[in-house]
């Protein structure tokens, strides 16, 4: 097996990084090995259970099934950019503690990061509509329904926020 | 870490030729959603990859001065569904591909690589074949324009030889003016599922909405490769929107579908559903177009 070294220059939740990576590497693994950011989960690895969902420029991925050399000059959000400077929860961090959405915890950041784009939407989403926008995740304990309740009530809150 | 020899990133659609020619065992690699899984399951493993991933210049959607749509092989799903000339001209394209794994697959995933893999379950494949769509395949040799029924040489294999790659996929505007689709996809979940079967039903219909002027009918799975359905087309053009239009379509899909047994599903469950959903998709197709059913 031939191994390349690479440089890559990528923005981690607003912070820039250069880092020397191998060629093969999954953004997951330059995640959570170089970067530290454990929060991002090796699940299943072929892009299937969601947990290791990030935000790459705005848009949800499988970082397990991305390659970290093509996230060159991209921006990539994790569950730890959504805390302020302070280390408090976000409000979704927060609904998710309060409405026992979380058992094992182990998808909870993933599905944290796929709620965000949900979030994040200035239109109006239906219950049927946050669960289509879940279909990535799967939760081993099968809590599915306070999970779509807290999204749903942080989605709610935002909008009367507005 | 992936199991690859070594990876290669193009920087244009030249360069991706020659590094293909230089190196006729490496494989494309589009978005990765199934050659990376494949590496990961250890089919591909050792393999060396020639990435295309950065070249924008074959993503997005543009409506041509000649009123052909081109559609970028490396748009992913939801940019195709998102897209507005999709939503104002092929709104059935952008359901179809919206049915692709979960969200996170279709902002990764490609058109361009759904059906260079060459497999029938594609949910791009059976609409883009109701469409009759046209590939732009360009090699060391320039490029050339072929139908996609010529692109599907078999199961996983598709018409790109050494050096090629899919530049573009092309709708004629006959192909799409006045036409409304409907893509019905039959899977055992909602999501991050295989198509059981997926069918595709392009229509037009005559001035007063009374009758069906043209009508194409593509099916996935429904055979070794996807699949229209010429003869079912055929039987049906020109008929009155009637319950025997619905009837004779089913009944003529039947004989010219081809499905077999897998652990997916049965044969035998597979032509009840080339059955019932030609009719299904016919009906929706036919309401979109405003007539009456």
């Amino acid at each position: 097996m031939l191994m390349a070294k690479v440089q890559l220059h990528l923005f981690v939740n607003g912070e820039e990084h250069d880092l020397i990576i191998d060629d093969r590497s999954s953004l997951l693994d330059v995640l959570r090995n170089e970067l530290h950011l454990n929060s991002v989960k090796k699940g299943c690895e072929v892009g299937e259970c969601g947990a290791c969902t990030v935000l790459i420029n705005e848009e949800t991925i499988d970082s397990c099934i991305y390659l970290a050399i093509w996230a060159q000059g991209k921006h990539i959000r994790t569950l730890e950019g959504l805390m302020d400077e302070e280390g408090n929860l976000s409000d979704i961090q927060q609904a998710f503690i309060d409405e026992a959405a979380v058992q094992c915890g182990f998808c909870t950041p993933g599905f944290i990061m796929a709620a965000i784009p949900i979030l994040e939407n200035d239109e109006a989403f239906t219950r049927d509509d946050i669960r289509k926008h879940l279909a990535g995740n799967l939760c081993r304990c099968t809590g599915y329904e306070n999970i779509i309740n807290a999204i749903e009530k942080t989605k709610n809150k935002r909008m009367h926020k507005q | 870490m992936y199991d690859i020899e070594k990876i290669y990133q193009a920087t244009s659609v030249e360069d991706a030729i020659k590094h293909l020619v230089a190196d006729p065992d490496s494989l494309i690699i589009a978005g990765g959603s199934d050659i990376l899984i494949k590496i990961h399951e250890g089919k591909l493993a050792g393999c060396s990859l020639v990435s295309i991933y950065g070249l924008d210049e074959l993503r997005g959607v543009t409506l041509q001065e000649d009123g052909r749509i081109k559609i970028g092989p490396l748009t992913s799903f939801s940019h195709i569904t998102k897209d507005p000339i999709i939503q104002s001209y092929i709104p059935v394209l952008g359901d179809a591909v919206d049915e692709v794994g979960g969200p996170q697959v279709r902002n990764i995933g490609t058109i361009g690589g759904n059906i260079s893999n060459g497999v029938t379950s594609a949910d791009s494949a059976s609409t883009l074949f109701a469409l009759n769509a046209e590939l732009e395949i360009t090699g060391p040799n320039g490029s050339k324009i072929i139908p996609i029924k010529d692109y599907y040489l078999g199961p996983g294999r598709v018409d790109l030889k050494n050096g090629e790659l899919l530049t573009a996929i092309y709708i004629q505007k006959d192909n799409y003016e006045n036409y409304y689709g409907c893509y019905i996809k039959y899977a055992m979940r909602d999501a991050m599922d295989i198509a059981t079967l997926g069918c595709s039903v392009s229509c037009k219909l005559n001035h007063d909405k009374t009758h069906l002027e043209d009508v194409r009918l593509a099916y996935g799975v429904a055979g070794p490769v996807p699949m229209r359905c010429p003869e079912t087309e055929e039987a049906v053009k020109g008929m009155a929107i009637s319950e025997t239009l619905f009837d004779v379509f089913g009944k003529t899909a039947l004989t010219e579908v081809r499905p077999r047994d897998s652990w997916r599903a049965s044969k035998i469950l597979r032509l009840q559903l080339a059955e019932e959903l030609c009719k299904r998709a016919l009906k929706e197709a036919i309401r979109r177009a405003g007539g009456e059913c």
